[in-house]
C-alpha cells in the first residue's frame, strides 16, 4: 500500500526485528510470542494479497466514507493572521478531516484492516483496550459489521470521563469491561486486554489501537493509517501545487501522526510536528509527556519511551483527553524523536480547550479534546509562518464524546 | 542509578541451583519453590517470610520483584505488587533483601522473577554485577522472550546468573530449541495459558507436556502457574523437578492482614504453614520418573 521507500528512506522501518533504530521490538511473554509472530505471518501475507487490500479499499470507501476531505480553514487563518500583528504572517490551515470518518475518528482505517486479518487468521473473538473510547467504538463497529464477539477493556475513570461512547459500544455489541487496577486509564486497560489475550489466545485476536506494542504492531497500525497522509499528499498538490510547510497531529499512542506524517517523511522541507499533552504543565509532574519528559524503556510488548521514575516504575501520566493519558508512546515517534524528524513539543489541558472552542465558534467543528491538542500548536505555529506557507493539521476525531467533560471544566451544567 | 554499594561483602558462590537440584535427585524427590514478593505487605515482614522459607521447607526460592505494570500477572500478584510498591518495594530493595539472607543462608538457591523494565532502569551490568554479589543465583524476567534476550543473557552469564527460560503451553516443537538455547539453572514451565493465579492445569496435560518438554532437554523442569495445594503441588512433582506455588500463598498473606493492608501478629505464621503443608506433600511424592 506504501510507494517502494527509497534507499535512503526513513521509511524503511522496522528491521526484521521489529526495531526502528533502538526501539519497537517484542517483549511479551512466552505465551503470546506464537500468537504474536502468528499475526506477524498472517499480516505479511495479506498486505502482499491483492484481495485483501482490495476489500479494506472498499470498506474504507463505501463504509467509512473515505477519502476524507482535506478543508481549508479561512476563518481559522484569518484570526492566526490577525493575531501575528504582521500582513506577512499567518500561514494557511487546513484540517485532514479524519472526524468525518464513520464511527468519528481514524481509529476505523486500522481496525477494518485489522478485523480483516483476524478473519482471515480465524479468530472470532476480538479484544480491545480503549481510552476514550474512539477504538472501542470502531472495533465494536467493525465487530458488529462482521459477526464477531467484541471485548472492550477500558479504564474504569475513562469509561466514567467517556459515557457516551461506552453506551455507543454497547449499542454495537460489545461488552465493555471496566479496568480498575492502576489509575483506570489507558495503560491500565493496555494490561488487562494484554491478560485476556494470554488466557485466550487459540480464539482471540488482540485489535491494538495505536502504534504501540510488540511488532507488529506498531508497523501494521502504522501502514493502514498511512491512508491518511497518502490522500493528504495528493489532495495538497491538487489545492497548492505543491507540498506542505508543515503538518501537526497530535499524539497518544500516535497512531493518527504516524498516519499524517510517514508518507512525508522523506520531503526535508516538510516540518513536522508531534503535539504531546502536557496536561497541568510539562513541568508538573500531570502530563503525558513521553518523549519531552520520559526515557527509554520496555512496556507493553515495546521498547519506547515511557513516564517513569527512577527505579523504573511506570508513572501514570495525566491529560484532559483520554485518547492521550498515556506514559507511553509508539516506538517510531520515539526513534523519529531521536534522528529529530519530527519536533515534539506540548501542549495543555487549558490551551487544548482554548483551541476546542475556538475551533467550534470559527470552522463549526467540535474537534476532539485530542485533535485540540494538535490544533493549540497550530495557533502557536501558524502566525509565525508566511501567508503563502501552509499548515496541515490531522483532525483525528470530532469532539462529541468530549461535550461532557468539556462543559464541567467551563463550569456547566448539562 | 544502581542503588546499593557492591563494595559491601560479596557472596559470590555459584551453582546452587545446580547443587540443590543435584542433592534432590539424589534424595529421589522433588523440589518445592515458594514465591515471596518482596516488601509485600512491608520489608520487615516480607524478609521474616523469606527468612522463615527454608525452616519451612522450601527448597528453592522466588522472589518477586515488584513492578508498576506486571502484564503477565492476575490480581493476586498485581495486588501484592501494589502493597509492595506503597511499602517503598524496587529493585535495589529485592537485592537487599537477598544480601540479608545470605548472611545467614548460602544453600537455598534465590531466584529474581520480574519484569525486563526495573533491571533496564537500575541498568543491565550494573545490576548483573550486584545481583550475583547479593548472592541471586538465576532470573527469570516475563516479559523477556529468547530473541530479545541477548543484552540481558551476556552479562548474566558472565556473572554465573542463571537466565531461567519460560516455556509455556503455546511453545511448540518447532519453537521449543530456540526458548531452551541457552538457558541454564532449570526450565520454567508455564502450566496454563494464562496469567497467575487464575487456572490450574490438568494432570493429563501435565503429563502430556513434561515428557515432550524432556526429550529436548536434560535441565531440571519446574512447573508453575496454577499450583494451588499440597495435593496439586505432589502432582506436579511427580512429573516435574519442581513446583513453584505463588498466588496461593500470596492469597493466604493477603487474608491475613488487617483492614489497612498491615500484618497481623499470625500474618507470617499461616503463610508458613501453608508452606510446612506444601513440603509434606512434596516430600512425600513418590517420584515416578
Ligand atoms: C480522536 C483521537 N485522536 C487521537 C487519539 C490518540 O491516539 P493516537 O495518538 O494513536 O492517534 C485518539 C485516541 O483515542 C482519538 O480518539
Amino acid at each position: 500500500m506504501n510507494q517502494q521507500p527509497l534507499p535512503n528512506s526513513l521509511r524503511q522501518g522496522p528491521d526484521l526485528r521489529g526495531r526502528f533504530g533502538e526501539f519497537g521490538g517484542r517483549y511479551v511473554a512466552e505465551t503470546l510470542m506464537p500468537v504474536i509472530q502468528e499475526v506477524e505471518q498472517a499480516y505479511n501475507a495479506a498486505r502482499n494479497d491483492p484481495a485483501f487490500m482490495a476489500e479494506w479499499r472498499r470498506l474504507l470507501k463505501d463504509y467509512v466514507g473515505r477519502p476524507s476531505p482535506l478543508w481549508l480553514c479561512e476563518r481559522l487563518t484569518a484570526h492566526c493572521a490577525a493575531e501575528s500583528g504582521r500582513d506577512d504572517l499567518g500561514a494557511r490551515i487546513y484540517f485532514k478531516r479524519e472526524e468525518l470518518n464513520h464511527t468519528g475518528a481514524h481509529k476505523i482505517n486500522a481496525v477494518l484492516g485489522q478485523i480483516l486479518l483476524a478473519r482471515r487468521m480465524g479468530k472470532p473473538r476480538i479484544i480491545a483496550e480503549t481510552g476514550a473510547g474512539q477504538h472501542g467504538v470502531a472495533t465494536a463497529t467493525a465487530c458488529a459489521l462482521f459477526g464477531l464477539k467484541c471485548v472492550v477493556y477500558m479504564g474504569a475513570t475513562d469509561v466514567e470521563r467517556q459515557a457516551p461512547n461506552v453506551f455507543r459500544m454497547k449499542l454495537l455489541g460489545a461488552e465493555v469491561i471496566p479496568v480498575t487496577s492502576g489509575a483506570g486509564t489507558l495503560k491500565d486497560a493496555m494490561n488487562d486486554a494484554m491478560r485476556d489475550w494470554v488466557a485466550n489466545v487459540a480464539d482471540t485476536y488482540y485489535c491494538i489501537g495505536t502504534v504501540a506494542g510488540p511488532a507488529p504492531f506498531p508497523q501494521m497500525v502504522r501502514d493502514f493509517q498511512c491512508v491518511i497522509g497518502e490522500e493528504t499528499r495528493q489532495q495538497i498538490l491538487a489545492a497548492e501545487g505543491r507540498l506542505p510547510d508543515a503538518l501537526v497531529c497530535a499524539v497518544g499512542g500516535g497512531s493518527s501522526a504516524m498516519g499524517l506524517f510517514h508518507p512525508f517523511l522523506d520531503d526535508k522541507d516538510v516540518a513536522i510536528y508531534g503535539v504531546e499533552a502536557a496536561g497541568r504543565g510539562m513541568d508538573t509532574a500531570e502530563h503525558a509527556a513521553s518523549l519531552n519528559r520520559g526515557r527509554p524503556g520496555v512496556l507493553h510488548g515495546n521498547r519506547t519511551y515511557l513516564l517513569q521514575d527512577g527505579d523504573g516504575q511506570i508513572q501514570e501520566a495525566h491529560s484532559i483527553s483520554a485518547g492521550l493519558d498515556y506514559p507511553g508512546i509508539g516506538p517510531e515517534h520515539s526513534w523519529l524523536h531521536e534522528i529529530g524528524r519530527v519536533t515534539y513539543v506540548g501542549a495543555t489541558d487549558d490551551e487544548a480547550l482554548a483551541a476546542f472552542q475556538l475551533c467550534s465558534r470559527l470552522e463549526g467543528i467540535i474537534p476532539a479534546l485530542e485533535s485540540a491538542h494538535g490544533l493549540a500548536h497550530v495557533l502557536k505555529l501558524a502566525p509565525t509562518l508566511r501567508r503563502d506557507q501552509t499548515i496541515i493539521l490531522n483532525l483525528s476525531g470530532r469532539g462529541d464524546k468530549d461535550i461532557f467533560t468539556v462543559a464541567k471544566h467551563l463550569g456547566e451544567q448539562l | 542509578m544502581s542503588a546499593s554499594g557492591s563494595t559491601q561483602e560479596c557472596f559470590d558462590r555459584k551453582g546452587r541451583i545446580a547443587a540443590r537440584f543435584a542433592k534432590l535427585k539424589a534424595e529421589g524427590r522433588g523440589a518445592l519453590m515458594p514465591f515471596v514478593e518482596a516488601y509485600d505487605p512491608d520489608p520487615a515482614t516480607s524478609m521474616a517470610l523469606l527468612r522463615g522459607l527454608p525452616g519451612a521447607g522450601a527448597d528453592l526460592i522466588e522472589i518477586g520483584v515488584p513492578f508498576s505494570d506486571p502484564m503477565a500477572d492476575g490480581p493476586t500478584i498485581q495486588l501484592a505488587a501494589q502493597r509492595a510498591l506503597k511499602a517503598g518495594g524496587s529493585l535495589a530493595g529485592a537485592l537487599a533483601m537477598v544480601r540479608d539472607f545470605r548472611r545467614e543462608d548460602d544453600d537455598t538457591p534465590i531466584v529474581l522473577m520480574g519484569y525486563l523494565n526495573p533491571i533496564l532502569s537500575y541498568g543491565i551490568e550494573s545490576f548483573c554485577t550486584e545481583a550475583a554479589c547479593s548472592g541471586v543465583d538465576g532470573l527469570i524476567v516475563v516479559d523477556l522472550p529468547p530473541e530479545e534476550a541477548a543484552e540481558l543473557a551476556v552479562p548474566a552469564r558472565e556473572q554465573g546468573l542463571d537466565l531461567i527460560r519460560l516455556v509455556a503451553p503455546t511453545t511448540d516443537e518447532e519453537r521449543l530449541p530456540r526458548v531452551l538455547e541457552g538457558t541454564s539453572g532449570f526450565i520454567y514451565y508455564v502450566s496454563i495459558a494464562g496469567v497467575t493465579g487464575t487456572r490450574s492445569a490438568t494432570r493429563d496435560a501435565l503429563a502430556d507436556a513434561i515428557p515432550r518438554l524432556r526429550r529436548h532437554t536434560d535441565l531440571p523442569i519446574a512447573i508453575g502457574f496454577g499450583i494451588r495445594s499440597p495435593q496439586q503441588a505432589a502432582e506436579a512433582v511427580q512429573l516435574a523437578d519442581g513446583a513453584v506455588v505463588a498466588s496461593a500463598l500470596i492469597a493466604t498473606l493477603a487474608d491475613c492482614l488487617d483492614e489497612r493492608g498491615r500484618a497481623r501478629p499470625d500474618t507470617l505464621r499461616r503463610v508458613l504453614d501453608q508452606v510446612r503443608e506444601l513440603a509434606e506433600a512434596v516430600r512425600g511424592a513418590r517420584v515416578t520418573s
